[in-house]
């Protein structure tokens, strides 16, 4: 299938109206949702004893009792005491005050919040039908906040939404969020047997009963670096749960990409990565971060992707009948067929996301720059960008540009574009306002802005992904046979599967998607079993290689690392801290130009990859020691790394 | 007794009772008898005709109504059938089997009419053709034996001969199962048991009577009233069925709770299968001699052999009998209220329960009131229940029950499920909506004849479930999965999805579901058809609903064999198929 042939479709501002009439009025606007059907309206509290008194969570108190000798009534307590800590309280008070609250804030923030009219619609057909839940993309603290403002807006049941515990930190806030729809869920909690059953219990009750839409982020948190993250499995499983025992006769699944022009916490993020502590959610830190209101963050893109059935999905790859022979109220473990179904869902939920998300000009400005660390002239920077909003839209990049006409240079240095650039463009080194720095402070300042930077970069890498990463394999390629091509593709997507969220089965159809893209655009030609450069393709091919050369080098210095100074006890904890000095004394010295291997987010990935690829191995579970594995395998990878430079 | 040949086809009313020809009163294309039936008169008002049944002769005003306003049929869109006999293949005779048979004077026939009449149950698809004037592979002759001697004659020459031999009791299968396999390359015979229908001894200090098998239900019955005694198994096909197909399929019967299924009553069966006969040497009422041999009969579906005589247990005739209805708030209220009965080990003989799309479909096949009180005083009753009581009429459904015994122990069961009903919020609704309820099962058959008149097909399919939630779920999920399938395949009108629970156990439930469709603008309704019930099948399974409650697998259901009872388990029944018949002179190709 052809990506460009995709249709989308068109958005509305929903700010506008909030500008031309009263928010008091809307605040108070009659508020009367469409519900699922099969809906007998309940209270917060009833759903909270419905949870307590459910089969599922009385079979696991029972054997926590057993297990542990204490009474049951004891168990019971503790139980009722977690779903206390987790629940929401959804009431509309709440929700008319958020209304109020946060029009004026987007007014004061945004230009404009587009949201496709045509998904808003989908969605209303669909939370009549079937339970949905809502997954949206997270760059942001407010895409919950604002996917509550949509529905509300459109008069949809409001969502109840899965929640860090740390909110709760925040006086106040958190317990205003708790009454805005958010219920809360520790990070971790691993083997607590009772925490999971409450958990678990609680989202399949709400959902059994269409209470409300559940939305959860698969990312499980904020990306940092405006590239999607690893899904996260555990709350998709619970939600699917339902419809594989028979509960319900379908789930929808409802992905919505929210892209920002300029996400609110742009600055935090790029010094997070680099390091400088994550600031403590708090309600006077928020209070604190008012200022941010009087900046501006451009304009705003929902989309709604149309709902996608569990049951159309899991039609010939789950056999329901496996869960017949155990009672629905014993959990089960997931068989590995299920495992695999649940882990494939998520990766096709953050595709579609991807698909979803609006692109802007400086996306593709920022892509550029990237590229010539040196600068460029304005003239040969607009030729460029409209080369490659081209290129964009052939590979099926879902643009918002200005106008319909080339990018032309009026619109460059007058219009909105150039001077709305969020960034500071590392064109030139700009100088920090205490006058000269240490060394070591100018290469943190010139990091934070190629990191910002890179976060506008990353939210166009997953058009130009699959292709780049032929490009990568047609220039390592032993041969120009396909399979040989093929391999190379395959090794280099396997490396880079955790940075750029590549499904482990897909790499045959990758693979096709990126031969028929780069022939589509003239840039390599197919012939019998040989892939070969067209005369035409060497821009398209160099450019593509060196949007993903950045990464190629960080994962190379992070391995160089490994083989250079890594101990035998290296721990994760001291992982991080350790590649990063050990980058910055290449970067001191003048050996390593780039930057991006500062990025915690990407040593994490590197990471992440060498073990999975046993390069690495994690050794036992209690002292997370990363035990180097010089095997020829890890030499291999190496090499080929090498080979690449 | 001895048995007698005569060697010319059984005519019609020799004065012998039962050996009046099925054949003869009942329609070839269509079920059941052929003076009853369905029809719109003049007037647009539905009627049922004949003298047989309580719905016989009278006028049935809000049929129309239901029927247009369920399936948006029209009674000017007309689908009659078009009548061609002459498509029938002439018969494949295997000329050294015939001489045989011929000189043991069983009564034999290759009459085409007497062949199709054989050559099919009545699934839907197998209906629909014949009213298309399209018949498929027929059985090339057919044999009448009349006694279990005469069938260890036919099936010796069978093997002899290597002939098909499909045994036919009462021709009322729904799994396709008397569908001649297409591929059958030998002559196929099919073995009529209509001629054994004696009743051979009762034994009055056991209880229990010893029967040929070839009686059909409603005859064993009134034959043993007529001694003060009964079976009490009453399936819904009790008027056509046979002993030896309830057997073959492993029946089960309305008043189950009561006497049990055709498993609970057999106590002894003889069956002739191409290795010699089988059966046990006493009738102990029951024995630890290894695994059951009777279980490798019970269900076989013609695969093995022919029953011939079954001893059955027997009862004397319960002195009362007394219907009632529960009505209840909705479905769920009403499977709750079952499953509390079923835990109490409560259960009256019958007790059903009708969702509320059913519960409608029994108020159309209301006859018209004779007077205005009675249309007042239903008014009334309407009043209290939907104003008064608040039950929504969209949703409220109805359980109907049939207590049996002694009065006064009958009064007192009464009371007693009907005190557990109030507690699920269900109010007594009188008797006769009870019995009207049960009169519905027999006569449902003939409204699928008056459905393709106008173009509306339907049919019904069964499963079981364990009780916790499946039964709730099972259901909406089926139903659900039927209405989306038929959108899908281009049906343009919604179809008519609907379920019942007609038997209760202590682990679980079986569930009815009807389903019909009006398939005005479909190029091959059947094969929609077929895919909608495949559907649905896979969804049942899905769901935790077994491949069939006493419905039998047949060649209709026979693809989810292997995922129902195993590789292994069908590996089993595999290898007493291959010792009892090794050549498949039981060719009908059911089950496995």
């Amino acid at each position: 299938k052809d990506p460009v042939l995709k249709k989308r479709d068109d958005f509305e501002d929903i700010l506008e109206e909030r500008r031309n009439s009263s928010d008091l009025r809307y605040a108070f606007k009659c508020y009367t949702p469409v519900l699922y059907r099969g809906l007998t309206p309940c209270k917060a509290a009833t759903l909270k004893s419905m949870v307590l008194q459910s089969e599922q969570l009385l079979h696991v108190i029972n054997q926590v009792s057993a297990e542990s000798g204490e009474s049951t009534d004891v168990v019971k307590d503790e139980a009722a005491a977690i779903l206390e800590e987790m629940a929401h309280r959804l009431q509309l008070r709440t929700i008319r005050f958020f209304a109020y609250t946060l029009s004026k804030a987007f007014k004061a923030l945004y230009r404009s919040v587009c949201v496709n009219e045509e998904g808003i619609q989908r969605l209303q057909q669909a939370m009549q039908e079937h339970p949905v839940v809502l997954l949206p993309s997270h760059r942001s603290y407010m895409d919950f906040l604002m996917m509550s403002y949509i529905l509300y807006t459109y008069d949809l049941s409001l969502p109840v939404i899965a929640a860090g515990m740390d909110f709760l930190g925040m006086k106040f806030v958190g317990e205003m969020l708790r009454m805005s729809g958010a219920f809360f869920i520790r990070r971790s909690f691993g083997g607590d047997q009772l925490y999971w059953a409450v958990f678990s219990e609680y989202v399949k009750t709400m959902l059994r009963k269409g209470y409300a839409p559940i939305e959860f982020f698969l990312e499980g948190t904020r990306s940092r670096t405006c590239k999607s993250l690893t899904p996260k499995l555990g709350l998709l499983n619970i939600v699917m749960e339902p419809f594989f025992k028979g509960e319900v006769f379908d789930v929808n699944l409802v992905p919505v990409s929210m892209s920002y022009e300029r996400v609110l916490e742009e600055s935090l993020y790029a010094r997070e990565l680099l390091g400088v502590p994550k600031p403590k959610e708090s309600t006077s830190g928020l209070l604190k971060a008012r200022k941010i209101l009087s900046e501006d963050y451009g304009s705003m893109h929902v989309y709604f992707s149309p709902p996608v059935s569990v049951r159309s999905l899991a039609q010939g790859r789950i056999n329901r009948s496996q869960f017949n022979l155990t009672p629905r109220h014993v959990a089960q473990k997931p068989s590995e067929e299920t495992q695999a179904f649940v882990n494939d869902v998520a990766y096709r939920i953050v595709r579609l996301q991807q698909e979803n998300m609006v692109v802007k000009p400086w996306v593709l400005v920022a892509t550029l720059l990237l590229q010539s660390v040196e600068g460029m002239e304005l003239t040969e920077l607009m030729e460029q960008t409209s080369w490659l909003r081209d290129l964009a839209r052939m590979f099926g990049a879902f643009l918002d540009w200005p106008g319909t006409r080339p990018l032309n240079s009026k619109v460059v240095l007058g219009g909105p574009v150039i001077r709305r650039l969020p960034v500071h463009i590392p064109i030139r080194q700009v100088e920090g306002p205490q006058g000269p720095e240490t060394p070591e402070e100018a290469l943190f300042n010139r990091a934070v802005s190629v990191l910002s930077c890179a976060s506008y970069r990353n939210q166009v890498l997953h058009v130009f992904l699959r292709p780049a990463l032929l490009a990568m394999a047609l220039s390592n390629a032993n041969s120009s046979r396909k399979e040989d091509i093929y391999s190379c593709f395959d090794f280099l997507r396997n490396v880079f599967s955790d940075e750029f969220i590549l499904s482990p089965g897909a790499s045959v159809q990758d693979f096709d998607e990126a031969c028929h893209l780069l022939v589509k655009c003239g840039a390599v030609e197919l012939l019998h079993q040989d892939v070969v450069m067209a005369e035409s393709g060497r821009t398209v091919l160099s450019f593509l290689t060196l949007l993903l050369e950045p990464f190629l080098q960080g994962y190379q210095v992070v391995c160089r690392y490994l083989r250079e100074e890594a101990t035998e006890n290296l721990t994760e904890k001291q992982f991080i801290p350790a590649v990063r000095s050990f980058a910055v004394k290449l970067h001191l010295s003048g050996s390593l130009k780039c930057y991006e291997v500062l990025s915690s987010d990407l040593q994490k990935n590197a990471l992440n990859a060498l073990i999975r690829l046993n390069v690495v191995r994690r050794d036992g579970l209690m002292s997370n020691q990363v035990a180097i594995v010089s095997s020829i395998h890890g030499m291999l990878i190496h090499s080929a790394f090498s080979l690449e430079n | 007794f001895s048995c007698s040949s005569s060697g010319v086809k059984p005519a019609v009313a020799t004065g012998l009772v039962g050996t009046v020809q099925q054949q003869d009163i009942m329609k070839w294309n269509g079920w059941g008898y052929a003076d009853s039936k369905f029809f719109f008169n003049k007037k647009g008002q539905g009627e049922f005709t004949g003298k047989r049944y309580r719905l016989s002769g009278l006028i049935l005003p809000s049929l129309k109504d239901w029927f247009e306003g369920t399936f948006g049929a029209n009674l000017q869109h007309k689908s009659p059938p078009s009548l061609n006999t002459s498509a029938v293949a002439p018969p494949s005779l295997n000329e050294a089997f015939v001489e045989e048979l011929k000189s043991t004077g069983i009564p034999f026939s290759h009459d085409t009419e007497d062949r199709v009449f054989r050559a099919h149950g009545h699934c839907l698809h197998e209906i629909f053709s014949l009213r298309d004037g399209r018949v498929g592979r027929c059985p090339d002759m057919v044999v009448w034996p009349n006694c279990h001697n005469d069938v260890v004659k036919i099936v010796e020459l069978a093997c002899k001969h290597s002939v098909c031999l499909i045994p036919y009791g009462g021709g009322t299968s729904v799994s396709s199962a008397l569908e001649c396999p297409p591929e059958e390359t030998r002559s196929i015979v099919s073995l009529d048991t209509s001629q054994m229908n004696r009743i051979l001894w009762i034994d009055e200090k056991n209880l229990t009577a010893h029967v040929e098998a070839g009686i059909i239900g409603q005859d064993l019955e009134r034959l043993l009233n007529e001694s003060g005694y009964c079976t009490g198994h009453e399936p819904d096909s009790m008027e056509f069925s046979s002993l030896g197909g309830w057997v073959a399929t492993r029946a089960s019967g309305m008043k189950k709770n009561i006497y049990g299924n055709i498993e609970d009553l057999v106590v002894h069966i003889k069956m002739v299968t191409p290795r010699g006969v089988i059966e046990k040497s006493c009738q102990g009422p029951r024995m630890s001699t290894g695994p059951d041999i009777h279980h490798f009969i019970l269900g076989s579906e013609g695969t093995l052999g022919v029953v011939t005589e079954v001893t059955l247990k027997i009862r004397p005739i319960p002195e009362y009998q007394k219907y009632g209805s529960v009505v209840f708030p909705n479905f769920q209220q009403g499977v709750a209220c079952l499953r509390e009965v079923a835990k109490q080990r409560c259960a009256p003989a019958s007790i059903r329960l009708m969702d509320n799309e059913q519960f409608q479909f029994g108020h159309a096949l209301k006859p018209q009131v004779s007077s205005i009180f009675t249309s007042f005083l239903d008014g009334l009753k309407k009043f209290y229940i939907t104003k008064f009581k608040g039950f929504d009429p969209h949703h409220l459904c109805v359980a109907t029950l049939l207590f049996e015994g002694d009065r006064e122990k009958v009064l007192q069961h009464e009371k007693l499920v009907y005190d557990i009903a109030a507690k699920f919020g269900g109010l007594a609704a009188g008797e006769d909506n009870g019995q009207r309820g049960y009169m519905l099962t027999f006569v449902i058959a003939y409204l699928r004849d008056l459905g393709m008149e106008y173009y509306v097909i339907g049919e019904s399919f069964e499963t079981s479930v364990p009780w916790d939630r499946w039964v709730l779920d099972l259901c909406r999920n089926v139903k659900e999965r039927i209405v989306r399938e038929c959108k899908e395949k281009g049906v343009q009108f919604p179809p008519l999805s609907t379920c019942r629970v007609t038997q209760t156990y202590d682990a679980g439930a079986c569930v009815y579901f009807y389903f019909a469709f009006n398939y005005r603008g479909l190029s091959d309704p059947v094969h929609v058809y077929e895919q909608v019930e495949h559907a649905a099948r896979e969804e049942i399974l899905a769901n935790g609903g077994s491949l069939s409650h006493h419905h039998g697998v047949g060649k209709l259901r026979k693809e989810w064999m292997q995922e129902t009872i195993s590789s292994v388990g069908l590996g089993m029944l595999k290898s007493v198929k291959d010792y009892l018949d090794p050549n498949n002179i039981f060719g009908n190709r059911n089950l496995l």
